[in-house]
């Protein structure tokens, strides 16, 4: 059949209604729904069919490293039945893509991958059904293999998606769509190449600072030297009288412009500004007190039996409190933007884990509608958490509109230790119990400044009580936390982490138990005893109770339905305090595994990340300045830290997919702690263990 | 000092009238628009702007284009030859020795100027040599082992 006849032939059936699309993929959205977001039904919203059969596949989400693009580009091709490379993805475009909260919380895959499944499920079916119809044959006839539907035994009908579609828009819907069995799965389940692997090795990626839109002018805004500084008196005259720069003010906001971004850094140099001095907050070595006196009344989290009665059947109880200071995102991009406002509309690329917000953030800053707003998210150079709104891009765009040309925010590093959103310091009190027989019999726990997530132990411990006051989450009283604070990779788990696996590991010695069979002993859950034995194995860990001077350690985790338990062996200088990390083993149970090769270097980027604030990285503060302004005074993981790292993942296709780019850096903290505990025979309690603060507990014996 | 300056990136002659005290990353990035060497702190700490001057691996952003005058510069964007992906490249993307990418370029040019001074180092050697190049994603392991894949093979690299 040709494709006139085929085109006549289903309009005429009046089946499938065509609308031609536009030039661009504009997606209607109505003010309506931009102040109700949801995930659209309409499968169209997700994927385009090109006549040349590519598949565009738009999403909300944003690729920050952590594979995304790969991940859900295999997703839509499993279910549409399409190669993996036919697939195109668009990202983090608001005016092309569907609606999406942001890129954090491991939830792409968990809680967007059915959404994205669902629709290329339903295109398939649609698909199948057309194809079924033109040929007048029963859809179980039909088979797909990459985008193209053939007949059972007649090797002549064969029609592409791409045939059939004809570049229009399908409009045709079906109630019920079943998405693929895990066990039909072609794609999902093996590893795939990475789709950005050769734009990064050629330097071709383009990320916000990339955009080159012609005419742009580097911003370097002046900056208030301590939080909380306002400014006073300013003399532009020197910078002004410097060729080729602007000086441009928008109510609190003043930038040097300048055509080349180290010209406006030199210019903003020769600016004289008078700030105020505001009162001095709490520095870093006072605020767990001053935590602990802000913090708003607790909240309950959990609470099961009676406390009182824990506390009759322990025969022995343990009381410790936690401390971990401030940690910076330090992501290696920093937060960039370009914005251009062009009759009443603006158009921002930012490097942003949340396109949609920052459209609301920009609108708002502009007085402009929503839809005259277009985020456009090109590569993240990583974001943590640390990129979860864009105060970057709304500089840029505030900056745009009052010069009238296209402005480009790129902050420096000091910029960015200064106004970043840290994780919180925080304060977490235990108090547990033990019976005779090496049971916990009751958990008291408060957490202060980091908030409730994975707070409540998951041991089975007939009493107990978990409450939190504070988090990173905003709502917090002012000035508890002196610094913006936000979600940092895997947000509070990582404080209740560290706080927990190392109360455990002290009750385990407390009852002279090996801290395994002792976490074993108190488990009711088998997939976290599977998870943990599965480590032990292969890390071959012998039985023996802490501190054995091996330098051994463990500990695990459940964080948003992902297990983890890893093992370490560390080696202590005793005399300088340095700790040199020299084997991780990690398992991982994150239920059906995607792209098992993308989960494994979650894993690897998380034990490798996570060695920073367990060993080193801390915000120092002092009168409301922010100490380090670069990488010489926060130590980020290095080379030579590496350990030899052997990952696990544990094969559960029971479980829908979970979501993988957080839950092991929750381990890190307590698993280098036990390991330092067991090398040393002294246990830290406050995060990072800095070689002073280890020198500190030794002396202290 | 405003002056005309010359030099050689990635094999073509670049004639430039500027302020020689200028760094160039600055230039590279802006006057030049490529964008593949990239900005992580400005002050040689991080190794995300790595290049290699005359065949020795500079940090962009604190080099000027005094030093840069007469001699050769090699960015990311010059190792693909004739459409063909340098080895390191290859062993990068086959490796997936990257995350986010933003430090890749200056990993994969530090790599390269150490393969160009010694072409069989030890995976403890490439270690030492990246000590300055920084990486947020911990992409660490998969870099090392990108490169120790091209330094384990005959043939050579340049
Ligand atoms: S930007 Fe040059 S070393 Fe960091
Ligand atoms: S891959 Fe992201 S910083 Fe190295």
């Amino acid at each position: 059949m040709k494709r006139r006849d085929f085109l006549l032939a289903t309009g005429a059936a009046g089946l499938v209604l065509w609308f031609p699309l536009e030039g661009s993929l504009q997606a209607q959205e109505t003010e309506q729904t931009a102040a109700r977001p949801g995930y659209p039904k309409d499968f169209n919203a997700y994927l385009r069919i090109g006549p040349d059969d590519r598949v565009t596949c738009l999403v909300g989400k944003v690729e920050l490293g952590q594979g995304a693009m790969t991940a859900l580009a295999m997703l839509l091709a499993e279910e549409l039945d399409v190669a993996l490379d036919q697939v195109d993805m668009v990202m983090g475009d608001t005016d092309l893509c569907p609606w999406d909260m942001g890129t954090f919380g491991s939830l792409s895959i968990w809680q967007f991958g059915p959404v994205l499944r669902g629709a290329a499920a339903e295109a398939r079916a649609v698909l199948l059904q057309m194809a079924g119809e033109k040929w007048s044959v029963p859809a179980e006839r039909l088979q797909v293999k990459d985008g193209v539907i053939s007949v059972l035994g007649e090797p002549r009908l064969q029609v592409s998606y791409g045939q059939l579609v004809q570049g229009r828009r399908i409009e045709r819907h079906l109630e019920k769509v079943t998405v693929k069995p895990v066990s039909a799965f072609r794609l999902v389940g093996k590893s795939a190449a990475r789709k950005d692997a050769l734009e990064k090795v050629t330097g071709r990626a383009k990320y916000a600072a990339d955009t080159g839109l012609p005419g742009t002018l580097h911003a370097c805004v002046l900056r208030p030297p301590v939080h909380g500084a306002k400014l006073q008196r300013v003399d532009t005259g020197a910078a002004e009288r410097m060729p080729g720069v602007r000086i441009v003010r928008d109510g609190d906001l003043l930038a040097v412009l300048h055509e080349r971004p180290d010209m406006a850094t030199q210019a903003r140099q020769a600016i004289k500004a008078d700030f105020s001095h505001p009162e001095a907050g709490p520095d870093d070595t006072s605020i767990f007190d001053h935590l602990l006196k802000t913090a708003p009344p607790a909240q309950l989290v959990h609470e099961a039996g009676d406390l009182r009665a824990g506390e009759r059947q322990a025969t022995r109880t343990l009381e410790a409190t936690y401390l971990n200071s401030y940690v910076a995102h330090a992501p290696i991009e920093t937060h960039s933007a370009v914005a251009q406002v062009v009759d009443g509309k603006a158009t921002v690329w930012a490097s942003t884990q949340a396109p949609f917000i920052v459209r609301t953030e920009v609108a708002r800053a502009l007085g402009l509608p929503t839809q005259k707003v277009r985020v456009i998210t090109p590569f993240v150079g990583g974001g943590f958490g640390g990129k979860s709104s864009g105060p970057q891009a709304v500089e840029a765009a505030r900056l745009a509109r009052a010069a009238g040309v296209p402005v480009q925010v790129v902050w420096d590093r000091a910029e960015e230790f200064f106004h970043d959103t840290f994780r919180p310091a925080a304060v977490v009190k235990l108090l547990a119990g033990l019976s005779a027989s090496g049971k916990i019999t009751f958990w008291d726990g408060q957490v202060v400044g980091a908030g409730e997530r994975e707070a409540k132990p998951f041991y089975a411990i007939p009493h107990q009580r978990t409450t939190s006051a504070g988090s990173w989450q905003g709502g917090n009283p002012p000035g508890m936390h002196p610094f913006g604070v936000g979600p940092w990779r895997a947000p509070s788990a990582n404080t209740n982490g560290f706080a927990r696996e190392s109360h455990i590991d002290a009750l385990a010695t407390l009852a002279g138990r090996d801290p395994l069979a002792f976490r074993l002993d108190n488990l009711a859950d088998p997939r976290m005893a599977h998870v943990l034995n599965q480590v032990a194995e292969r890390f071959r860990w012998v039985p023996k109770p802490a501190p054995s001077g091996r330098g051994v350690g463990l500990a695990c985790a459940v964080y948003r339905g992902t297990y983890v338990a890893a093992m370490a062996e560390v080696a202590v200088d005793k005399t300088t305090g340095q700790v040199q990390v020299k084997r991780v083993v990690m398992a991982q149970d994150m239920g059906v595994v995607v792209n098992p090769d993308g989960a494994l270097q979650q894993l690897e980027g998380c034990i490798t990340m996570g060695l920073g604030y367990a060993l080193s990285e801390e915000v120092r503060f002092k009168g409301g300045d922010v100490l380090q302004k670069n990488f010489d005074t926060y130590g980020i993981p290095r080379f030579s830290w590496l350990p030899k790292i052997e990952t696990i993942l544990i094969h559960n296709p029971d479980v829908p997919a979970q979501g993988g780019g957080e839950p092991a850096i929750t381990v890190m903290g307590a698993l280098l702690a036990n390991a330092i505990h067991d090398a040393i025979g002294v246990r830290l309690f406050q995060l990072p263990m800095t070689p002073d603060r280890i020198k500190a507990a030794l002396t202290h014996i | 000092m405003i002056k005309p300056i010359s030099f050689r990136l990635n094999g073509k002659r670049v004639n430039l009238t500027t302020d020689d005290e200028r760094r160039l990353l600055w230039v590279l990035r802006s006057d030049l628009a490529l964008t593949g060497t990239k900005f992580g702190c400005g002050e040689s700490l991080c190794g995300a702007c790595t290049v290699l001057l005359d065949g020795e691996a500079v940090h962009a952003c604190s080099v000027s284009l005094k030093a840069v005058a007469g001699k050769q510069v090699t960015t990311i964007e010059g190792l693909a030859k004739n459409g063909r992906l340098h080895a390191l490249q290859q062993a990068f993307l086959d490796h997936h020795a990257f995350q986010c990418g933003f430090c890749t370029s200056g990993m994969i040019l530090s790599a390269y100027a150490l393969l160009l001074k010694k072409p069989r180092p030890s995976r403890d050697q490439i270690r030492q040599h990246l000590e300055g190049n920084l990486c947020r994603c911990g992409s660490h392991v998969r870099i090392l082992d990108a490169i120790e894949a091209v330094a384990s093979r005959k043939a050579g690299v340049a």
